[in-house]
């Protein structure tokens, strides 16, 4: 395996050191970074050439160049060999300083797109594979088609105009029209009726209550003006909580394990007294001390589920830490919540809370709450944008390998010899449907890391996108090389895990040493 | 399976004859089978209509090459500009009139420029879904069955080229020449990486499959192997990869269109159409809206004739597994099974409606045997 291992990653350098080169080559050969310069009529034309020259060792030919850079950026790999260079951009700003402020950027945009986009997307394409050919999934392939067709700038753009432009004038007087509710509400009780399926006289009832319901809290929230002063309150919170609780016990354990069922709804009660004991606390609230105490909330959950005890306690653990990771993002909701009038009233916002462009509002100074929405808010836009686009072949993959697996011997097996359909579906089948997803999970982050450039031009993101694509317009290599480098070995190093990832998980596929 | 299936097969009349069931695909090659199942798809028929109109409409209205087509303006031409340049198409009474989608600020006439814009995505597509199929297949096959030196080999230089960035190409070849041809053979050329890994994937787990070590005992040759015995097991990852591919060619031709890196003026695409009006969303809305449907249906119907040819090639996710253990109680094996026989409905209409979810979760897997028998 360590020699495996090793031969990969001497492999992974030559392709890196080969890949390098074209790239090189190819940025130097599509066009002249002197021609801004030429065409201009500045008196000190001569001298700025001259100084640019300099700087970009624009009189060394390309292939010799590319050593000159490989120099320097050699230092940047390898530990103590020297000072970091990976050459100036034609603004004479150096690679290093730009990528350093270009990359937390750009991984604050991915990461959370990724990381939902893949939960999402799997959720939906095994369920979908659970119910083939039903309505829903009809519907949902038909909705997944269409956000893969989706060029990711037009949806930008339409996100724009009606996500920001026109919410945000709805947030300024939050009256919903009639019509709207009513529109909204007809919507709601068709998805649910689809979604929990039935006879027609079971669906007929589940649409006509989910519509009264989402008519009535729609209506509701527009009489109190909630979206001026959003808050969940703790009613909100611990009935939302025992849902979670039911949920991840059905999902983990079977409602029959009452153990696992009591240890999550101990989480829900729990959540419920630190809703309350951690008011005081909030005020100086930083990063770490809502990541210690998310971390609290989970041992916490996993301690109570140990102490439930019985025959299995794993599964009482695990049940409990989801529903505790849950209720503690509820509180957590709730707390930005209430510090949402606070923010949308600020001077600096101007009314209009949504952000089009940007990563944070220029000038806007406050607390742990505010610098939290105001990262939200401009995040929210161009997250839905990349997890509409690449929701697809996430939901799609899933449900093809779900299928494949529930028709092999083994989960025949395993519901021959008595087991539930839970045990069959989450231990049997979904476990094996995720073998080939590492595969594509892990290429496809590597490829996000520098994929997300149109959203990033489109929403004005100052990340590595940007970066690479003024590089690529100036023909300018330096830029676009450091950018290269800082994907391409992420693509490098997740395509070695996934190699990895499917061996390990798969027995069959062996990896030689 | 093999037995029983002869057994139902040889019942002498009796039982009504279900769609697709085992007998109607008796006698039939597989090429007619896979048809039948492909045009028994209601959303990709449909799909392979409008993407012949769109193809039809783009090509005769705007003309291919040096031959004119029927459209009285051309997508460079600046026609005096008409009512605000508002879109004159109605669909009742149907009317194109003087600029049915409308016209630019300085005039052009939107429904040219959107339908050259079609015509060069298509095209590119096209041409970027041949190359990168032909070559992802070729080297993920190759690479997955022979493994050792070869996969290295092979492996090494998909990764080097997976991680050469799409953009850096398209920006070389804007540079040095203007045309989409070398643009669609340029993405081609750096778009096959998925599908060679995807291709390599399936084959390292299907040769370890027993039906490759008979194919071998019985002395079949490699290629015969790969070709015959491996290939059609994989055609479904290949179809569905190569759709999924050529949909995401017009996407990435027209987002380096968008950002000025793709088809350059005096030509023009639908990403550089949606690039050039977006600030106008709010005076022209429909300069914004004709070219983004455009992209929309091509990649829809693209996607969709993809799902036919899975759902018509793939033994393994086909429909009637499930249907066809459940709607038919006269299986010897189905009595051997008593959740099946009380699920069963009685005819073959109420299995669509009610029953479905229930019986999904039963066991499925019967139909599987059966079908691998008949390819």
């Amino acid at each position: 395996m360590l020699t495996y291992i090793t031969r990969r990653v001497l492999a992974s350098l030559l392709i890196l050191l080969g890949a390098s080169f074209i790239v090189y080559m190819l940025v130097a050969y599509s066009g002249d970074p002197l021609a801004e310069i030429k065409s201009s009529n500045s008196p000190s034309k001569e001298a700025r050439i001259a100084q640019r020259t300099e700087a970009l060792h624009l009189d060394v030919p390309p292939a010799l160049r590319y050593f000159i850079w490989l120099g320097g950026a050699v230092k940047c790999v390898v530990p103590f060999v020297g000072q970091c260079d990976l050459g100036v951009t034609l603004q004479n700003q150096p690679v290093t300083v730009a990528l350093s402020t270009a990359i937390p950027t750009t991984l604050q945009l991915v990461t959370t797109a990724a990381v939902l986009a893949i939960t999402i997307g799997i959720s939906i394409g095994i369920v979908t594979a659970l119910r083939q050919y039903s309505t829903l999934d009809y519907g949902v392939t038909f909705v997944t088609f269409l956000f893969f067709s989706l060029p990711i700038f037009w949806v930008a753009v339409l996100l724009k105009e009606f996500g920001a432009i026109k919410f945000n004038t709805f947030l300024y007087d939050p009256y919903i029209k009639n019509s709207t509710i009513l529109l909204i509400s007809l919507v709601m009780g068709l998805l649910w009726a689809v979604l929990l399926s039935g006879s027609w006289k079971r669906r007929g009832i589940t649409f006509v209550s989910a519509f009264a319901v989402t008519a009535g809290v729609l209506y509701f929230l527009s009489v109190t003006r909630w979206f001026s002063e959003p808050s969940l309150g703790i009613v909100v919170i611990l009935v939302t909580g025992v849902a979670i609780a039911f949920g991840s016990t059905v999902l983990f354990a079977g409602l029959r394990n009452r153990r696992a069922l009591y240890s999550s709804l101990i989480m829900v009660g729990l959540g419920g007294v630190a809703y309350y004991a951690l008011q005081p606390l909030w005020d100086r609230a930083t990063l770490w001390l809502v990541i210690g105490l998310g971390i609290l909330a989970i041992v916490a959950g996993w301690l109570v589920g140990r102490f439930m005890g019985g025959y299995d306690h794993q599964q009482s653990s695990r049940a409990a830490m989801l529903t505790s990771f849950g209720v503690s993002g509820l509180v957590l909701l709730d707390q930005f919540m209430k510090n949402w009038s606070r923010y949308a009233s600020d001077p600096h916002i101007r009314q209009r809370p949504i952000a089009t462009i940007g990563a944070e509002t220029p000038g806007l100074n406050g607390d742990f709450w505010l610098t939290g929405i105001d990262k939200y808010t401009h995040l929210v836009l161009p997250t839905i944008a990349l997890i509409l686009i690449s929701l697809a072949s996430y939901t799609r993959y899933s449900r093809a390998s779900m299928l494949e697996v529930m028709g092999q011997d083994y989960v025949r097996t395993g519901r021959a010899k008595g087991l539930s359909e839970r045990v069959v579906v989450t231990r049997h089948a979904f476990r094996n449907a995720l073998i080939p997803l590492a595969t594509i999970v892990a290429i496809d982050i590597g490829a996000l890391i520098g994929g997300a450039v149109i959203t990033e031009s489109v929403f004005s993101f100052k990340g590595m996108g940007v970066l690479f694509l003024n590089g690529v317009r100036d023909h300018s290599p330096n830029p676009v090389m450091g950018v290269f480098l800082v994907t391409g070995i992420t693509a490098v190093v997740f395509n070695l895990i996934a190699d990895l990832a499917y061996s390990a998980l798969d027995p069959r596929v062996r990896v030689k040493a | 399976m093999t037995t029983i299936l002869e057994n139902t097969a040889d019942v002498p009349g009796g039982k009504p004859v279900l769609p697709e069931k085992p007998e109607e695909t008796r006698g039939l090659s597989q090429g007619q089978i896979v048809r039948k199942r492909f045009f028994g798809h209601t959303g990709a028929v449909v799909s392979i209509f409008v993407l012949a109109a769109v193809l039809v409409l783009s090509i005769s209205a705007i003309g291919l090459g040096p031959i004119p087509g029927w459209w009285k303006y051309g997508y460079t031409e600046t026609p005096a500009l008409m009512n605000g340049g508002h879109p004159t198409l109605q669909l009742f009474p149907f009317s194109l009139g003087e600029h049915p989608f409308g016209q630019d600020r300085v005039g052009r006439d939107m429904f040219a420029m959107t339908l050259r814009g079609a015509q060069i995505s298509l095209f590119v597509m096209i041409v970027v879904g041949a190359i990168a199929a032909l070559v992802g297949v070729l080297i993920g096959a190759s690479a997955g069955f022979f493994r050792g030196k070869t996969e290295a080999i092979l492996m090494r230089f998909t990764d080097m080229v997976i991680i050469i960035p799409a953009l850096i190409a398209a920006a070389v070849v804007a540079q040095a020449a203007k045309g989409p041809v070398l643009l669609a053979i340029f993405l081609g050329l750096v778009s096959w990486t998925g599908m060679a890994r995807l291709v390599r994937g399936d084959f390292l787990s299907l040769r370890e499959r027993e039906f490759v070590d008979a194919a071998r005992l019985a002395g079949a040759s490699n290629s015969r192997i790969i070709f015959k015995h491996i290939l059609p097991n994989a055609v479904g990852v290949i179809t569905v990869n190569t759709t999924l591919l050529m949909s995401a060619a017009i996407l990435t031709e027209t987002a380096l269109s968008y950002v000025g890196l793709g088809i350059q003026a005096p030509d023009t695409s639908l990403g550089k159409l949606i690039s050039d009006n977006q600030a106008a969303f709010s005076t022209r809305p429909w300069l914004f809206w004709w070219p983004g449907l455009f992209i929309v249906v091509i990649c829809l119907t693209i996607n969709f004739i993809g799902d036919g040819l899975r759902d018509a090639f793939d033994p393994r996710q086909k429909k009637l597994n499930v249907r066809r253990v459940k709607e038919s109680p006269d299986r010897p094996d189905a009595q051997g099974v008593p959740a099946l026989v009380n699920n069963a409905p009685s005819g073959p209409s109420s299995a669509l409606t009610s029953g479905l979810y229930q019986n999904l979760d039963q066991p499925a897997d019967g139909g599987e045997g059966n079908e691998e028998t008949h390819r």
